[in-house]
């Protein structure tokens, strides 16, 4: 049991890529949390997923003990968090169950868009706020710069900021200090009614479903009777722990503690992050504020690529959404894919790995259909449909008119690449809001329509600028414009999951580019494949990917017909991972893949 | 009522898996040994000819071919003794063919007379390229000057002899190929065996090119205008091609490889060698132990086989029509509808016709010119399941 003096409850936040898991691993390291041998880079970037693109998908929770300078142990919950925009929601519902942030910021790049985006959700959330200038082993670290931007771009005081290499160690004990004296300590009351706050949820295969907890008041124990206040399920707690990253139980959690607990859930629906979690007898009446729900922002379709597969896919969906929350679905059928499911998504980073994790965790293969946004379907009888779905888009001669969601994007560029910038903008549908500078890097802003942002913008951010531009964006609204729904044709039959929403002016464009890269992505067959693209029966793009010239086998080994049969199964297989549309087979990777455009 | 296996015909093929030199692109079961003793194997050859022989007594044999690996290199006292025995064990046709596959070096054009005198009456060699620079780049060990020598005396020791020429190699253009068909074909040979390179896993040129450094392969495009030149200069010389890879004057086809794709039945010895063989009205697949030494060892106690499967009837319709689509004469329908025990799935069958890749009557199903260029994508419809 620890008094509140002593716990500190920190986030770790930055722009992708500056180094919070690998202070992180530090941080661990050097209060000897994990022992030596277990330590390796990364630590808490523990899925697959995570470690093979490099990047942190989920917050991580854990619980250092510290030993300061002054001579007294102090209790830290530090919690690493990603730094993709499409997981800014990890972050913010993170913020919100402790009092600090320490800021990090990569010395040899500055502020970055996510930098901003993260400070606001911070001052927002209250906290105390602790820049980190990191990788100062870099010969290209630039402290007094980087401590100058900080304050001119975001206006905190970074004259006391901590000067960091995570990679070699310097300056850990120097933030070790600083998390104890800089950062408030949590307050609450142990004798008051028991208030906690719902963090988060996810499915572990061999305790079920894990609930993270931050106690606000009072005392949760096991064998407690608690409900969750929103949605009125009541459990006796079987379990109750704390992460030292592994699961460490507890006899009980006071104020101002972070940890989890079990308590036999099976409904995956009782358990909502944000929820606030009380005795079932004595408990309090008013629940703390929750969280502002996420807003998924894409939207597409997911099928077993073996139909047969459905239930498992249904079991694995739902598991899922239980370990994110930002994530939605609900049944779709198809009359060419059969019955799958139509999923909502924070962008398209977030949907390729919900797409991949069922893939490798789960072992099914999936047909993505093609991502939209939503928009807005006025009708002429004054009602508003919202169209997850192109397929779904209402005879035009009921319809009055459409809107589709626009952002605020606001970029970070070095002045070089400006120009490269405006350009992918406006050809973008952009429209610049704002243009400022600090130093040689230029700040704009611009209003742009999601839907040609979603699928590629950061991709082509990235290659245009070398990788020296950052992003960040945030929905601002719903605005009319001329937007037409585009059917793609394979060998004449109209494809519904290629189907998209484009604008009236770019539709010529867009429709060209996606019948080019179809072209490249479907295999030759026996026969040439019209592919063409169509808005209202009308064509307006069209490549004809030409038929398969040859596919024999040559040579006859004697009498060896087994062999000539191994290779036809290999061949067979390979179809497996592909879906039919009449005649033509369409790889599963085709359908996000012909949104992205090279230029 | 007859077995299936008599539509196809009856043949012998005999397995030598001993060559000269290995080369790079080759897959088959074919060994670089120091020392051969040709008697033991013979005595081995002789031993599982009197075996098989006891299995099928009285059938009338068609055809014998001697393959490899390089043949050539056996004695000719060997040869001599293992179809005199062939003959002593089998009735066999009037017209029945001995083929014996022959590398084109000098040494070995030297014993041709000794396989003439054997009773070998049909050569096939293995000359691969005619001309120095791409022989050297396939890894042979011959020139096409020694090529040419030994087809002449081949030629002149032999009523049929066909070669074997490998075309799409490294860095060779349409133009190259047609060239070098060309000149093939004025030797006026009557059958002709034109394999596309196939790039083999656990070959040299297979590691050499997953490692990115087999250069120069033609693209496939280019491969198929090969393939389609292969077709119409054949043709317009008067050498049909009556199967995928093979070339004859009419009458002049290999009656061997035709048992094959007639999905006749087949006796394999030697290593690694596969038969096919109906036993009290079943079919079964035989594959001898493939390692040289395994197999002359167990040659001893008869225990060849490495296996000996019985193959369901639906799966002997799916090989006959894997074997069958292969020959330009197509199958018959009711062959495939009586071992698979349900005619060819109907729609797919009218789907290929229509996008003219096969052709139908009611008594032949035949793939066409179109349809043979892309027979695997047409067997992936017939196949199902
Ligand atoms: N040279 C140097 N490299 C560092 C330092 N800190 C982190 N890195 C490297 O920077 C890269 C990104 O580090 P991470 O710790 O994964 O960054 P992150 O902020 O957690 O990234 P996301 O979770 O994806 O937002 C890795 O290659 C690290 O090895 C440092 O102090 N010095
Ligand atoms: C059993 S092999 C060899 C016969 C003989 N040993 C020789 O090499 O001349 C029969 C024929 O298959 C062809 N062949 C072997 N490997 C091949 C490959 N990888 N691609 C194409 N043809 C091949 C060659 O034309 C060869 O002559
Ligand atoms: S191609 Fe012929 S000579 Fe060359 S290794 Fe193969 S079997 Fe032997
Ligand atoms: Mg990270």
């Amino acid at each position: 049991m620890t008094d509140l003096a002593h716990i500190r409850n920190f986030s770790i936040v930055a722009h992708i890529d500056h180094g919070k898991s690998t202070l992180a691993d530090r941080l661990i390291q050097s209060t000897n949390t994990v022992a030596e041998r277990d330590m390796k880079a990364q630590l808490l970037d523990s899925m697959d997923i995570e470690r093979e693109r490099g990047i942190t998908i989920k917050a991580n929770t854990v619980r250092i003990d510290y030993l300061a300078d002054n001579g007294e142990t102090y209790v830290l919950n530090l919690i690493d968090t990603p730094g993709h925009v499409d997981f800014a929601y990890e972050v913010s519902r993170s913020m919100r169950a402790v009092e600090g942030s320490l800021l990090v910021v990569d010395s040899t790049q500055g502020v970055e868009a996510q930098t901003l985006a993260n400070v606001y959700q911070a001052i927002d959330a209250n906290h105390e706020i602790v820049p980190v200038l990191n990788k100062i082993d870099l010969p290209a670290a630039d402290c007094a710069r980087v401590a100058e931007q900080i304050e001119d771009v975001i206006g905190i005081d970074a004259s006391d900021a901590i000067h960091v290499s995570a990679k070699t160690g310097i300056g850990i004990k120097e933030t070790l200090e600083a998390i104890v004296h800089r950062l408030p300590a949590p307050t609450g009351d142990e004798n008051a009614p028991l208030t906690a706050m719902l963090v988060d949820s996810w499915y572990d295969s061999y305790l079920g479903v894990v609930v993270l907890v931050r106690i606000m008041n009072g005392r949760l124990k096991k064998g407690d009777q608690i409900k969750m206040m929103q949605t009125g399920a009541r459990y006796g707690v079987d379990r109750i722990g704390v992460f030292r990253p592994s699961m460490q139980t507890v006899e009980s959690l006071g104020p101002g503690e972070i940890g989890f607990i079990t308590a036999s859930i099976k409904q995956v629906r009782d358990t909502r992050v944000g929820d606030t979690i009380t005795h079932e007898k004595k408990g309090i009446d008013t629940p703390l504020p929750g969280f502002k729900p996420a807003q998924p922002v894409v939207f597409c379709g997911l099928f077993p690529v073996d139909s047969a597969e459905f239930e498992d896919l249904r079991d694995a969906i739902e598991k899922l959404a239980l370990n994110d929350a930002s994530f939605s679905f609900e049944m779709e059928t198809s009359a060419a894919l059969g019955f799958g499911f139509r999923c909502g998504f924070l962008g398209l980073l977030h949907l390729e790995v919900i797409r991949d994790r069922i893939e490798r965790e789960y072992d099914i293969d999936l047909i993505t259909t093609a991502p939209s946004v939503v928009y807005h379907v006025y009708m002429k009888d004054g009602s508003m449909i919202e169209l997850h779905n192109p397929a779904d888009m209402p005879d035009l001669t009921y319809v009055d008119h459409l809107e589709e969601p626009r952002i605020k994007a606001t970029i970070m560029v070095p002045d070089e690449f400006l120009g490269d910038i405006l350009k992918l903008c406006q050809d973008r549908r952009g429209i610049q809001m704002d243009l400022t500078y600090a130093g040689a890097r230029a700040m704009v802003v611009y209003d742009l329509p999601l839907n040609e942002v979603v699928f590629d913008f950061y991709d082509r951010l990235k290659s245009v600028t070398k990788g020296y531009a950052s992003f960040d964006y945030q929905l601002t609204g719903y605005r009319q414009d001329t937007l037409v729904k585009m059917q793609i044709l394979v060998n004449e039959e109209p494809v519904d999951a290629l189907s998209t929403m484009v604008h009236r002016d770019r539709a010529e464009m867009r429709g060209r580019a996606m019948v080019e890269k179809l072209k490249d992505l479907i295999p030759r067959h026996m026969f040439k494949i019209p592919i063409q693209a169509a808005i209202g029966g009308k064509v307006i793009a069209r490549e004809t990917l030409a038929a398969l010239r040859k596919d024999v086998t040559a040579k006859c080994y004697g009498g060896d017909v087994t062999r000539k049969k191994k290779l036809l199964e290999k061949q067979k297989a390979g179809k497996k991972k592909m879906r039919q549309f009449g005649k033509v087979d369409i790889p599963q990777e085709a359908f996000i893949n012909a949104l992205k455009m090279d230029n | 009522m007859a077995d299936d296996w008599e539509n196809g015909g009856f043949g012998l093929y005999l397995h030598w898996p001993f060559c000269q030199a290995k080369c790079p692109y080759c897959d088959f079961n074919s060994h670089v040994a120091r020392s051969i003793d040709q008697n033991a194997w013979l005595q081995a050859y002789l031993a599982q000819l009197q075996a098989y022989a006891t299995l099928t007594p009285g059938r009338v044999l068609h055809s014998v071919f001697f393959g490899g690996g390089t043949p050539s290199l056996m004695n000719p006292d060997i040869v001599h003794a293992i179809i005199a025995e062939i003959r002593r064990l089998w009735p066999v046709a009037n017209d029945l063919e001995i083929t014996l596959e022959a590398n084109p070096s000098s040494v070995e054009a030297g014993r041709f007379a000794g396989y003439a005198d054997a009773g070998v009456n049909r050569i096939s060699m293995g000359i691969q390229a005619l001309n120095d620079a791409d022989l050297h780049r396939l890894g042979r060990i011959h020139t096409a000057a020694e090529a040419m020598q030994a087809f002449d005396i081949a030629r002149n020791q032999f009523s049929r002899v066909s070669f074997d020429l490998i075309y799409a190699r490294q860095n060779q253009t349409l133009a190259d190929w047609q060239a070098e068909l060309a000149k093939a074909l004025d030797l006026a040979v009557d059958h002709l065996s034109l394999y596309q390179l196939t790039i083999e896993d656990g070959t040299a040129f297979g590691e050499r090119y997953a490692r990115g450094k087999l250069h120069g392969l033609p693209p496939d495009d280019l491969a198929a205008d090969m393939y389609q030149a292969t077709q119409d200069l054949c043709g317009a010389a008067g050498l049909l091609g009556y199967e995928v890879s093979n070339h004859a004057r009419p009458g002049a086809e290999s009656r061997h490889n035709r048992v094959y794709w007639r999905y006749g039945d087949y006796i394999g010895i030697g290593p690694g060698a596969h038969g096919r063989l109906t036993l009290g009205g079943q079919r079964y697949a035989t594959v001898h132990w493939s390692a040289p030494g395994k197999w002359l060892t167990a040659a001893q106690t008869n225990a060849t086989e490495q296996h000996r499967d019985a193959i369901a009837r639906a799966d002997q319709a799916d090989e006959f029509l894997m074997m069958g689509l292969r020959l330009a004469e197509g199958i018959s329908p009711a062959r495939y509808a009586h071992l698979a025990g349900r005619p060819l799935p109907e729609k797919n069958l009218r789907y290929l016709s229509d996008i003219g890749m096969v052709e139908t009557s009611h008594d032949n199903i035949r793939v066409t010119d179109a349809g043979r260029m892309v027979l695997n994508g047409v067997l992936k419809e017939l196949i199902t399941g």
